[in-house]
């Protein structure tokens, strides 16, 4: 996947030198906890309802990361300068996928300590490595969902409504999987640490499925 | 000069519709290899869709299109790197340098880096290489466009419009990249149908999609030219 | 290219009318009245069939636009968007029944904790996407095929979205089919079946119909232009349906 590293490559240098999407991310990230904090009235939450807050949160903002993905691509002539090269085509899909996957962690990194700052009451060192085993899961199928239906919005006049109209019902099995996986984790006085496995077999599942899914149907949505 | 070799290009009865709109009809045609193509017609004669076909960026809907022998679309990722389109649009990404762009379609061709700095030397842009393309004059863009479309030396040149916004300075440093001189089998469409004329071995007019002259430059005399452009 | 879907249009409607009324017959007269909920319980009978007439509806749909990106023929998008879109009638008219069905059984119009019920609510949302999607793509040909890409990812979603789902809530109230089996009394259970047969011939048929009427209108369009030339052609206006 020699072409796939080089199209990331050249992604990670322009979000470095445009800054689109990852610095909306997380300030849509961070007034959504504010956002939150008042919605609910509560200074700190726990347990399922904080996991809820938390997903929610990043779904939204995974969203948002959504529909900048392909359109330097459409605009500037990305999609042909690609179809021209003698490459395999699901290797844009790889790299766009791992694109939103660095962009999604980079937010984490920011905003599960805000979340702990703003709303979070009970400790969350314990639970870290419970949480990135989970966060990691459900980058992967926000990532892998999310290009997907950037291709699809990207080449339809409402792009930025297409995508996460369509994005958001597909994401549900996910979002119920992670919040259940968090769920206890944010438990005041939880200290194994360790996330139920039954919702990480789902979520790894869905992943599974949908990566191969999308890695069969790709090459269908960059024909013209 | 034309000997045994298979022609570079072979158009039969090709045709491509967008919807109800029909961009070519029956359209058939040789190009021997090394030859140049002059394509003519007014706006919308289907010019571009022809071009975007034969770089293997649109699938015909009718006929048969072959391009060094490989039937296009099934075979085109044997011939993908063998050919170069040079479009309206430049393919350069606004926010990154020249030489940034050259350098991510050269790993995508796997091209050595150092043919970049070939190609930035011919057309006299190595010093603006490193700024945004966005900061750049037309005529510029232009220019790294041509170093693009030349830089994996393509043996098929598809040139929509080349000389678009470059001056004549310009316009003869590219020349040995995309002009007779560079040896290629060439298609190329002018907004300028004399010039184009004066450069093309073949001549292919179209007027709604369809052929309305196929041959030499020779017999394509000025009546004609008015007609089709009338 | 001359396919007709007229071809025993009449004897399918008939069946499915025959079926339909002797469902109908079955439930007022036939099937026992719940003590509980009295007669809305009926609604039963309706409800279910639809529900999973519709969630076929979206499988078969999905398979079909397999079919369109594996041939490009477009006879295999048509058949797919009169399935999903005729699914999707039949889905909402489905969760109407459904919400009756709630109050009659739980007292509320919507209910969370019934998970067949929520999962089928998530698929619909989806498949609502369906035909603005479509109508948002001008250009016919990359219609078909984005839209074949959603039917196929949303096809593949319906049983994800149903196992998540179901682990998700926790249901009080006992579940009346299950993967197992039924566990219906015979009486409701034949009531049901043929309910089901009825309602899937209904499908079978208004599919069958919308197929027949959309492609006489593109026969007749290409005949058009083969007698009178394109410029007799007016331009087909932005469409959501494969034409």
């Amino acid at each position: 996947m020699r072409t796939a590293l080089v199209v990331l490559r050249k992604d990670l240098r322009m979000e470095m030198r445009t800054w689109e999407t990852v610095p909306a991310m997380v300030l849509l990230a961070l007034v959504t906890f504010v956002i939150f904090h008042f919605g609910l009235n509560r200074d700190t939450i726990a347990g399922q309802e904080a996991a809820g807050v938390l997903t929610a949160t990043l779904l939204f903002a995974a969203m948002l990361g959504v529909n900048r993905l392909f359109v330097a691509e459409r605009e500037q002539g990305g999609f042909d300068a690609f179809l021209l090269a003698p490459v395999d085509r699901s290797a844009m899909l790889v790299a766009k996928a791992a694109g939103l996957f660095i962009f999604l962690t980079a937010l984490e990194v920011i905003a599960i300590p805000a979340f702990k700052l703003f709303l979070l009451g009970p400790s969350l060192g314990p639970v870290l490595p419970g949480l990135i085993l989970i966060l990691v899961l459900a980058n992967v199928g926000l990532a892998v969902i999310g290009t997907l239906v950037s291709a699809i919005a990207v080449h339809t006049r409402a792009r930025d409504l297409i995508g996460p109209v369509i994005g958001l019902p597909l994401l549900i099995p996910a979002l119920i999987a992670t919040a259940r996986a968090a769920g206890p984790l944010f438990n005041a006085g939880h200290v194994s640490g360790a996330p139920p496995g039954k919702w990480l077999a789902i979520l790894a599942l869905y992943d599974l499925v949908f990566a191969l899914l999308a890695y069969a149907v790709f090459d269908f949505l960059l024909e013209d | 000069m034309l000997a045994a070799m298979p022609p570079a290009i072979e158009l039969r009865g090709l045709a491509r519709y967008f919807g109800e709109r029909t961009a070519l009809h029956d359209v058939s045609l040789q190009v021997p290899d090394g030859a140049t193509l002059a394509v003519l017609g007014r706006n919308g004669a289907g010019k571009s869709t022809l071009l975007r076909i034969l770089a293997a960026l649109l699938r015909p809907h009718a006929g048969e299109v072959l391009v060094f022998g490989e039937s296009l679309p099934r075979r085109a990722f044997a011939v993908r790197g063998r050919l170069g389109l040079l479009a309206h649009e430049p393919l350069l990404y606004r926010e990154l340098t020249g030489r940034e762009n050259l350098e991510y379609h050269a790993a995508l061709h796997r091209v050595d880096r150092g043919r970049v700095d070939e190609v930035l030397a011919a057309v006299q842009m190595e010093r603006r290489a490193d700024e945004p393309v966005r900061l750049l004059s037309r005529g510029m863009i232009q220019r790294l466009a041509v170093c693009r479309a030349v830089l994996h030396d393509p043996a098929l040149l598809l040139l929509d419009e080349p000389r678009a916004n470059l001056d004549p300075a310009a316009s003869a440093l590219v020349e040995p990249l995309i002009g007779r001189p560079a040896g290629r089998t060439r298609v190329l469409t002018s907004h300028d149908p004399r010039a184009a004329l004066a450069e093309a071995d073949l001549v292919l007019a179209l007027k709604d999609g369809r052929v309305a002259y196929a041959g030499e430059p020779a017999g394509f005399d000025d009546a004609r030219l008015q007609e089709l452009y009338a | 290219m001359h396919t007709t879907y007229g071809k025993g249009l009449r004897g399918l409607s008939i069946a499915a009318i025959v079926t339909i009324g002797a469902a109908l017959a079955l439930a007022f007269f036939y099937a026992p009245l719940d003590a509980n909920q009295g007669f809305i319980q009926k609604i039963f009978y309706i409800h279910v069939p639809l529900a999973i007439v519709t969630l076929c509806g979206f499988i078969f749909g999905a398979l079909m636009a397999v079919q369109y990106l594996r041939t490009g023929d477009r006879r295999w998008d048509m058949r797919s968007y009169v399935a999903i879109h005729m699914a999707l009638i039949f889905g909402i008219v489905g969760l109407i029944t459904g919400s009756i069905w709630a109050k009659a059984s739980w007292g509320h119009w919507w209910v969370w904790n019934e998970p067949t019920l929520v999962s089928y609510l998530i698929v619909l949302l989806l498949f609502c996407t369906y035909q603005p999607l479509r109508f948002s793509i001008e250009d016919p040909e990359r219609q078909s095929r984005y839209a074949s890409v959603f039917a196929i990812v949303a096809g593949a979603f319906v049983p994800l979205n149903f196992i998540a789902v179901r682990l998700a809530q926790q249901y009080v109230h006992p579940r009346v089919l299950t993967l197992t089996g039924g566990n219906l009394p015979g009486s409701m259970l034949l009531t049901f079946l043929v309910s089901l047969l009825g309602i899937s011939l209904l499908y079978a048929t208004l599919w069958k119909y919308e197929m027949a009427a959309k492609n006489a209108r593109s026969q007749v369009r290409r005949l058009r232009r083969t007698l009178l030339g394109e410029d007799t052609m007016r331009p087909v206006g932005r469409s959501a349906a494969p034409s």
